[in-house]
């Protein structure tokens, strides 16, 4: 390893486009972005329709989904690991120390979030809606899409969350990745590794971009936000 | 709209005994009228009267806890007699989209089809004035925009009867004109209209029959000009001399 200067040689990391460097950051944002999109595309209108919805049990849904939303990655890295190790219900698939169990991992992470946030922004905007949208002949069906889009602002944030969330955490995927080289390491295991074996600047450098990463996640979130609320009232 | 050899015309309504209560208080008790198939109805009364909450029950946004509300059409579900009813609300509750795309999801949901609905959504948006506004954002319209195009929306939908709940209550003296030439267009066109109101010189200027409401009892349903000349309870006389009443 060269001497140095662990900050510059991270620097010439990143700026030199280190191949190692960009497979484990192309990989983590493959596993973290596929399922942010599945968490989304279930937890917004399940979220939904427990705010539309009056059912047996609808309050332990909200306070389980509500709880759920500090579930601790290592639990769900543990969930996960036991559904697939080779003596677990899936163990048949296969899917152990695969980026697709990471996935599943990481989406168990982020769909209480995004459902219990589309829950509470739904329910809000409905009781706002309610009236005018019955008038006009809505079933409480029908509205799911007509709130979850007049909804979109609010909801983006609560997705652009969910990837923090998922990018940022280290214990899902470790448990159910195994961090193997070129296969299922990502930044956050790459970084708890590389920084045990002393070789500081590449944690460093997937530290900083990892760091970007989620500063430009929130930093667009927030823009959003305020451009809704100056266009679209 | 309105054609009364329809042999399924939702006209006359006929409201017998009805009554509302909520967490034990009675707030509507034993109303009683017909609304015929033509005219424009003016609901007055005091704050509290019972007037949001009559219109509320007749639209069939809320259910009764006793007596009846039969429309002509008899046998049909609530949502398919609703889909003939249009409510202009007191503050209009407009989708974060464009002002034509709100006309369109309304149509959308009574299942009228896509070139169809484009068509009927700017032929309303055109009759209000609201065709240059069209692509903009209907939340960030003025208060009397957003009137206005809560009431082409409601023109789109063709209704046989219009409720208006206090529409002009947060408006200027220029969009309430704009409101009443839109109630006055929707009497032309053969749309029941009923509406509350808590301006008397509105009432005179539109109603051709008024309902007196006063404490959740319906106490007058009279021609506007006898109503105004001679009201027939005390409680009427007082309320249009300014007294306080309830």
């Amino acid at each position: 390893m060269a001497a140095g200067n662990p900050f510059a040689i991270a620097l010439e990391l990143i700026l030199e486009r280190d191949p190692v460097l960009l497979g484990i950051v192309g990989l983590s944002l493959q596993v973290s972005l596929t399922a942010v999109a599945i968490a989304a595309l279930l937890g917004l209108p399940l979220g939904a329709a427990i705010a539309l919805f009056r059912f047996p049990g609808r309050g332990i849904a909200v306070a389980g989904l509500n709880a759920l939303m500090g579930l601790p990655p290592v639990v769900a890295g543990l969930m996960v690991y036991l559904l697939l190790s080779r003596a677990g219900p899936l163990g048949s698939w296969g899917l152990l120390f695969t980026p697709t169990a990471m996935v599943i991992a990481q989406t168990l992470l982020v769909l209480p979030i995004i459902a219990a946030l589309s829950r509470q922004v739904v329910e809000d905007l409905w009781e706002e809606y309610r009236e005018q949208l019955q008038s006009l002949g809505s079933s409480r069906l029908r509205a799911i899409p007509t709130l979850l889009w007049d909804a979109r602002f609010s909801l983006v944030t609560g997705v652009l969350a969910g990837f923090g969330r998922a990018s940022a955490e280290v214990g899902a995927v470790l448990i159910v990745g195994g961090n193997i080289d070129g296969v299922t390491r990502v930044m956050t295991t790459a970084i708890a590794l590389e920084t045990s074996r002393g070789d500081l600047p590449l944690a460093l450098a997937l530290g900083i971009v990892l760091l970007l990463l989620v500063m430009l996640v929130n930093a667009t979130a927030y823009l959003i936000g305020e451009q809704a609320k100056r266009r679209l009232g | 709209m309105n054609d009364l050899s329809r042999p399924d015309a939702l006209l006359p309504l006929r409201v017998s005994a009805l009554g509302f209560r909520h967490r034990g208080q009675s707030l509507l008790d034993g109303v009683e009228f017909t609304l015929g198939p033509v005219g424009r109805t003016i609901l007055l009364g005091p704050n509290g009267a019972g007037k949001s909450l009559l219109m509320r029950l007749c639209h069939g946004l809320l259910t009764p806890t006793s007596g009846r509300i039969d429309w002509s059409l008899g046998g049909a579900s609530v949502a398919f007699l609703r889909r003939r009813q249009a409510m202009v609300f007191q503050r209009p509750v407009l989708l974060r989209r464009g002002a034509l795309a709100n006309v369109r999801h309304a149509l959308s949901l009574q299942g009228v089809g896509r070139a169809e609905g484009k068509r009927r959504a700017e032929d309303a948006l055109e009759r209000f004035g609201l065709s240059p506004l069209a692509r903009r954002p209907a939340r960030v319209l003025s208060g009397g925009e957003q009137q206005r195009l809560a009431l082409a929306r409601a023109w789109a939908l063709r209704p046989e009867i219009l409720f208006l709940d206090e529409p002009t209550s947060a408006l200027d003296p220029a969009a309430t004109k704009s409101v009443e030439d839109a109630v006055l267009d929707f009497h032309r066109a053969g749309t029941r209209v009923v509406m509350s109101t808590h301006d008397l010189g509105q009432a005179r200027r539109l109603a051709d029959d008024v309902l007196f409401l006063c404490g959740g009892r319906l106490l007058e349903q009279t021609p506007a000009t006898t109503f105004f000349e001679q009201p027939q309870s005390p409680e009427a006389a007082a309320f249009l001399r300014g007294d306080l009443v309830w």
